[in-house]
């Protein structure tokens, strides 16, 4: 479908003879046109390209005043470990929540929900990635822990605790996994559930033994794709898993995970360009790298998942 | 095969018994926790909803929108500046990240020529930035307020330059699959007449997929209103004691006061946090319901 507009095929006119090739009249303006919508399209890689360059220099000055060893142990100023903990216990904990939740959700969507109801109940499902995370954050912090956590279950917890704030950040996550995962069991073919049932299986069955296993890695992208969600979110658990690097595996206490420690050391009064700025960098660049690696993966599971049927 | 052979000896069981499979105790239980998935996150909603309006409904007032944020005085404390700044700052995303959005989407749709690596390049970045945390993006803003020249990044700028670039992959996914949703032979009878394929794409693809594109732009906005990540480290303040003057003034947001008021240990602060979600919520659900309603008068259905 391509036009090509360098070569010029003599004077175009209407008072000339018939057989003009117009596929090969020049189009100025088309062609800016084109250079326009094609820098557009570039545009995002630039950002992917702005945010390792963004990132590259506050790093580089940041690990030449700092030694490698100082960032990533456990202890001391610049420890980056107890950050990862607390992000990786606040991203398990939502994914305990999320995932059955979610695949629970998206089961009952795509095998036993009728179309209207679907029509009607998935919105409704992803009205919850709708509501902005500061107020699942103020949520966390005014309702889930004191009231739910403390008054209800008679948990004791601190204040700030990574267990509220992972239980609110699965609930954030549901929709993403319910959201992919009813894609995937939708993109299973009729036959194999007539195939299922003909043979005397139940709804059940079929679900869990043929539609569930034949629409797996699709599920899988799914699940990364919320646990990428879960690692960067931020405002959830710079409100309600604490301020305080924390190296526990109680996730009744308060932990601080990567994002929140971003939130607050920009939030703070560091001077641009100091070292403790600078930790701001490093830190985001670790985020960044982590849920790159998650994301390829994510997007690796789709591409099999595609080539399946 | 074991499969086939459990069920068919199922398949005999149930038939000598004489009951249904679909009403079996396993089943039912399945059934109920299928309910129960469904359900829970819908139930949290509502709870979360109904605590805060309780909470907040006492400061349902006037001075709740229209007076400056205060220490002071936490009863009368208000969002004027923080609603106004969100406005800017949704004047201004849009502008940066809709016409790019679209000139991107309309490109990949119409023009790329899909085996080519720097196409499927795009096409990768596209789906890895969608997944990128919010907070990388106010890094980056910052260092393109920086490479602009302006020290202070928590301005207008600063702020829609962050939120712009975080809902542009959301726009050109949503513009793409609403350009692809016209029917080829549409383009094709416009090309047929002689139509280029940009005169095909201004005058007949572009105004066809206008109701997609509008629902896509309008959720995402929807998405970007309720940020606060990005604006912390872009450096928005808490609290601002005025009204946004230009693209270069010092602004607050809606949710950043929210955020701020949070760490506030007064009760009345609490409330007025709560009123300010409230708003929050009403903002973006009307513009959830904007596109809901804009989806379904326009869509054509081909």
């Amino acid at each position: 479908m391509s036009n090509n507009a360098s070569s010029v095929v003599g004077p175009s006119g209407r008072t000339g003879p018939p057989a003009v090739n117009l596929a090969r009249k020049s189009r100025p303006a088309e062609s800016a046109i084109r250079v326009v919508l094609t820098s557009s399209a570039f545009v995002s890689v630039a950002v992917t390209v702005g945010i390792i360059a963004a990132l590259i220099r506050p790093v580089l000055d940041f690990f030449g005043e700092v030694p490698f060893g100082d960032f990533f142990s456990t202890e001391g100023q610049f420890a980056v470990l107890p950050l990862v903990a607390g992000t990786l216990m606040v991203t398990v904990i939502a994914l305990l929540v999320s995932v059955p939740l979610g695949l629970g959700a998206a089961m009952y969507l795509s095998e036993y929900a009728s179309r209207r109801a679907r029509k009607f109940l998935k919105p409704t499902v992803e009205l919850l990635a709708g509501i902005p995370s500061v107020v699942y954050g103020f949520f966390a912090l005014t309702f889930v822990t004191p009231t739910v956590l403390q008054d209800l279950l008679g948990v004791q917890v601190n204040f700030t605790n990574a267990l509220s704030a992972g239980l609110v950040l699965g609930v954030m996550v549901i929709p993403t996994i319910a959201s992919l995962s009813e894609d995937a069991l939708s993109a299973v073919p009729h036959s194999l559930r007539q195939g299922s049932l003909a043979m005397g299986a139940n709804r059940m069955q079929t679900t869990l033994r043929v539609v569930f296993p034949a629409a797996l890695s699709g599920i899988a992208a799914a699940i990364v794709l919320g646990m990428s969600r879960a690692i960067g979110e931020t405002m959830i658990v710079a409100l309600a898993a604490g301020a305080q690097k924390n190296l526990s595996v109680d996730p009744r206490e308060g932990m601080q995970t990567m994002t929140g420690f971003i939130a607050q050391t920009a939030g703070g009064e560091n001077p641009v360009g100091s070292t403790s700025y600078n930790t701001l960098f490093a830190v985001g660049m670790l985020l960044f790298v982590i849920t790159l690696l998650v994301n390829v993966v994510s997007i690796a599971l789709v591409r099999r998942f595609r080539q399946v049927y | 095969m074991s499969i086939a052979t459990t069920t068919a000896r199922e398949v005999t069981q149930s038939l000598a018994t004489g009951r249904s499979k679909e009403h079996g105790p396993a089943a039912l239980i399945f059934l109920g926790l299928l309910w129960f998935s469904m359900f829970f996150g819908v139930v949290v909603l509502l709870v979360l909803i109904i605590d805060t309006i309780i909470e907040g409904s006492s400061r349902f007032d006037g001075a709740l929108l229209t007076e400056y944020g205060s220490r002071v005085s936490p009863e009368t404390t208000g969002f004027r500046a923080g609603i106004l700044g969100s406005a800017w700052l949704m004047v201004f995303t849009a502008l940066f990240a809709v016409p790019l959005g679209i000139a991107a989407a309309l490109y990949l749709e119409e023009f790329a020529n899909r085996d080519r690596w720097w196409n499927r390049l795009i096409e990768l970045n596209l789906q890895n930035l969608a997944a990128v945390p919010s907070i990388v993006y106010g890094l980056l803003a910052v260092a393109v307020m920086a490479l602009l020249g302006f020290d202070n990044s928590g301005t207008v700028l600063g702020g829609a330059i962050a939120l712009a670039l975080l809902i542009l992959p959301v726009i050109i996914i949503t513009t793409r699959e609403a350009v692809r949703a016209v029917p080829r032979e549409i383009r094709d009878g416009s090309l047929a007449l002689g139509a280029t394929v940009w005169q095909t794409t201004w005058r007949q693809t572009l105004p066809s997929a206008i109701p997609g594109i509008a629902t896509g732009t309008i959720l995402g906005l929807s998405r970007a209103i309720g940020e606060a990540a990005p604006l912390v480290v872009v450096g928005l303040a808490g609290s601002v004691r005025f009204d946004p003057e230009g693209l270069l003034s010092s602004i607050t947001a809606l949710p950043m006061q929210i955020f701020s008021l949070t760490s506030q240990s007064q009760e009345d602060f609490q409330t007025a946090a709560s009123a300010a979600i409230v708003v929050l919520l009403v903002m973006i659900l009307g513009l959830n319901g904007l596109a809901i309603f804009i989806r379904n008068k326009f869509q054509r259905t081909w």
